[in-house]
């Protein structure tokens, strides 16, 4: 009874090993390399004054400037104004961008003259830096709203021309001929198919505009003053006051977050058919 | 094994013998690359009738039925379905291809009703749902109506089609190699269910196919074609009784006929 006990029928017994990674949920993976950074970060500046306040300012005093332009935003304060106008230039922006942008992308994705004779233009002033353009912009528009919004939607705009014009043309083979054999017209097989099936292209295109949105906004008004957020950086950084910039920086970016997820969202209500996005719902 | 029990001869549906589409003198010149795809092909479908054509690859079968299909005009012959002659897509025209094709944003029964919402509105389609839903039941996808096609097999994509194509009641049914991308039991079944679809609505029907044994399980004719030029070289006409049966495949009839059709095409087949 005792010797060779029934080994050999009993299942071999597979221990998967999943890496480390695979095993912490991702906030505390996020949490954790926040935790790290901020760590050197105190390092080098408050404890080992590896590198001079003006330059880098440390955690606490960046903190300390978050509290300070937060309670600014709430209070209603002046920040709360400069930040409301960087949001309508922002939301006018993207607007105008997108408009236009959806407009140009339709008629160079679906007609022969757009792809022929319109698209090398864009192209060319696609490649020319469109930052440059800022000072016509502000001969043009003025010192106001205007000038931004308009270098903002400048920028954006091309992004959605190029992925609305490739998401045109992404209806397959097989769908033209069933919506020809249907005797769909041209506006039915744009409208029922074309754009449709073009949507994740066109999303993608907006994702890219809306962060190019914010870039062109800022510069706008890092060139020509007013009263957005861009102003404000420009000024704290000319008075050397580098931990409000990074205050202010920071709060900038929620509002390239709040656009982008905006566009995040609207893309999953309507796209709810296509599955291929990233993971982590970034995509 | 041979054919076990008598099975009752059912009086083939060709007997009615009123010609739905007919072809005449058809030829297809690509000016671009001087290939002539089609030289001279007459072709006459009769009610109830049952046609395949098979052949190697650039045999012009495919051309062939784009331009029966009214999607491709031909350079020289006539093309008449129900005594109008084909001049672009048409209604009583129904099409099948080799992808099942549903829009991924529609509903299984939307994508039936398509159609009908692009030739005759919204309103019209949403009229004809309950004849889509028949459909659906006729094709056992009853309980996949407002699926969307995410969710849906090869096969019952495929049999979606085949709704999509009934719809709008069409004359004839042109099927282009339809189940070739599903895997060969699936394949199988879906002749069976074609061949019922197709008797119950005394449907005429046209395929193009690769494969010799759907050609045969389903055909009451099969034109053999040959390219350069694309041409029909031979008529076979399809003696096995109906309805046929996925055992009929091990018939010698079926054997031989099989047999015959692949020394036809010998060796051009497979270059």
């Amino acid at each position: 009874m005792t010797d060779a006990p029934d080994t050999q029928k009993e299942d071999t017994v597979w221990v998967e090993h999943e890496a480390l990674i695979d095993r912490i949920p991702r906030w505390v993976a996020m949490l954790g390399l926040f935790v790290i950074v901020v760590a050197i970060w105190d390092l080098a500046t408050a404890r080992m004054a590896w590198v001079s306040p003006i330059i880098l300012p440390s955690p606490g005093e960046t903190f300390f400037d978050l509290i300070f332009v937060g309670k600014n935003l709430i209070g209603g304060e002046y920040m709360l104004v400069a930040l409301w106008t960087t949001t309508k230039t922002v939301f006018w922006g993207f607007l105008i961008a997108t408009t236009i942008g959806f407009s140009l992308g339709v008629l160079v994705g679906e007609t022969k003259f757009g792809e022929r004779a319109v698209m090398p233009y864009l192209v060319a002033i696609d490649t020319m830096p469109k930052v440059a353009f800022a000072p016509l912009f502000i001969a043009w528009l003025g010192f106001d709203i205007a000038s931004k919004v308009a270098l903002a939607a400048f920028i954006a705009t091309f992004p959605i021309v190029v992925s609305t014009a490739a998401g045109l043309y992404a209806a397959s083979e097989n769908e033209r001929m069933l919506f020809k054999a249907m005797g769909a017209t041209r506006l039915q097989t744009l409208v029922r198919l074309k754009l449709p099936t073009g949507l994740p292209h066109i999303f993608t295109g907006l994702k890219i505009a809306a962060v190019g949105v914010m870039a062109g906004a800022i510069t706008g008004e890092f060139l020509g003053g007013g009263k957005g957020f861009g102003a404000l950086i420009r000024q704290s950084a000319s008075q050397m006051d580098t931990p409000r910039v990074f205050a202010l920086i920071l709060y900038l970016s929620l509002l390239g977050l709040l656009l982008y997820f905006t566009v995040v969202w609207v893309q999953r209500r309507f796209v709810f058919w296509n599955k291929s996005e990233r993971p982590g719902g970034v995509g | 094994m041979s054919m076990a029990e008598p099975r009752p001869l059912t009086p083939s549906p060709v007997a009615e013998r009123r010609p739905v589409y007919e072809i005449e003198r058809l030829s297809k010149t690509y000016a671009r690359n001087r290939l002539i795809a089609l030289t001279d092909v007459n072709l006459t479908l009769h009610k109830g009738e049952f046609v395949s054509v098979v052949g190697s690859s650039g045999c012009g079968k495919s051309t062939l039925l784009k331009i029966m299909s009214g999607l491709l005009p031909p350079t020289k012959g006539r093309v008449v379905l129900e005594g109008k002659p084909v001049t672009g897509p048409r209604v009583d025209i129904g099409m099948m291809f080799q992808q099942a094709t549903l829009l991924p944003w529609k509903t299984t029964v939307e994508n039936i009703l398509l159609p009908i919402e692009i030739r005759e509105g919204r309103a019209a389609a949403q009229a004809a749902r309950p004849r889509a839903m028949d459909l659906l039941q006729l094709v056992g996808l009853g309980d996949f109506a407002t699926v969307y096609p995410g969710e849906l097999s090869g096969g019952m994509a495929q049999r979606a089609s085949i709704c999509r194509m009934l719809i709008s009641d069409p004359a004839v049914l042109l099927l282009d190699e339809p189940f070739s991308a599903l895997d060969e039991l699936t394949r199988d079944f879906m002749n069976m269910e074609l061949q019922r679809i197709c008797a119950e609505r005394n449907a005429t029907a046209f395929l193009v196919t690769h494969s010799l044994a759907e050609a045969v399980i389903l055909s009451d004719r099969i034109l053999v074609m040959k390219p350069r030029p694309g041409r029909i070289v031979e008529e076979i006409v399809i003696d096995l009784p109906r309805p046929r049966t996925l055992e009929m495949i091990n018939t010698t009839r079926f054997g031989e006929i099989v047999g015959h059709i692949r020394d036809l095409l010998g060796k051009e087949a497979f270059v």
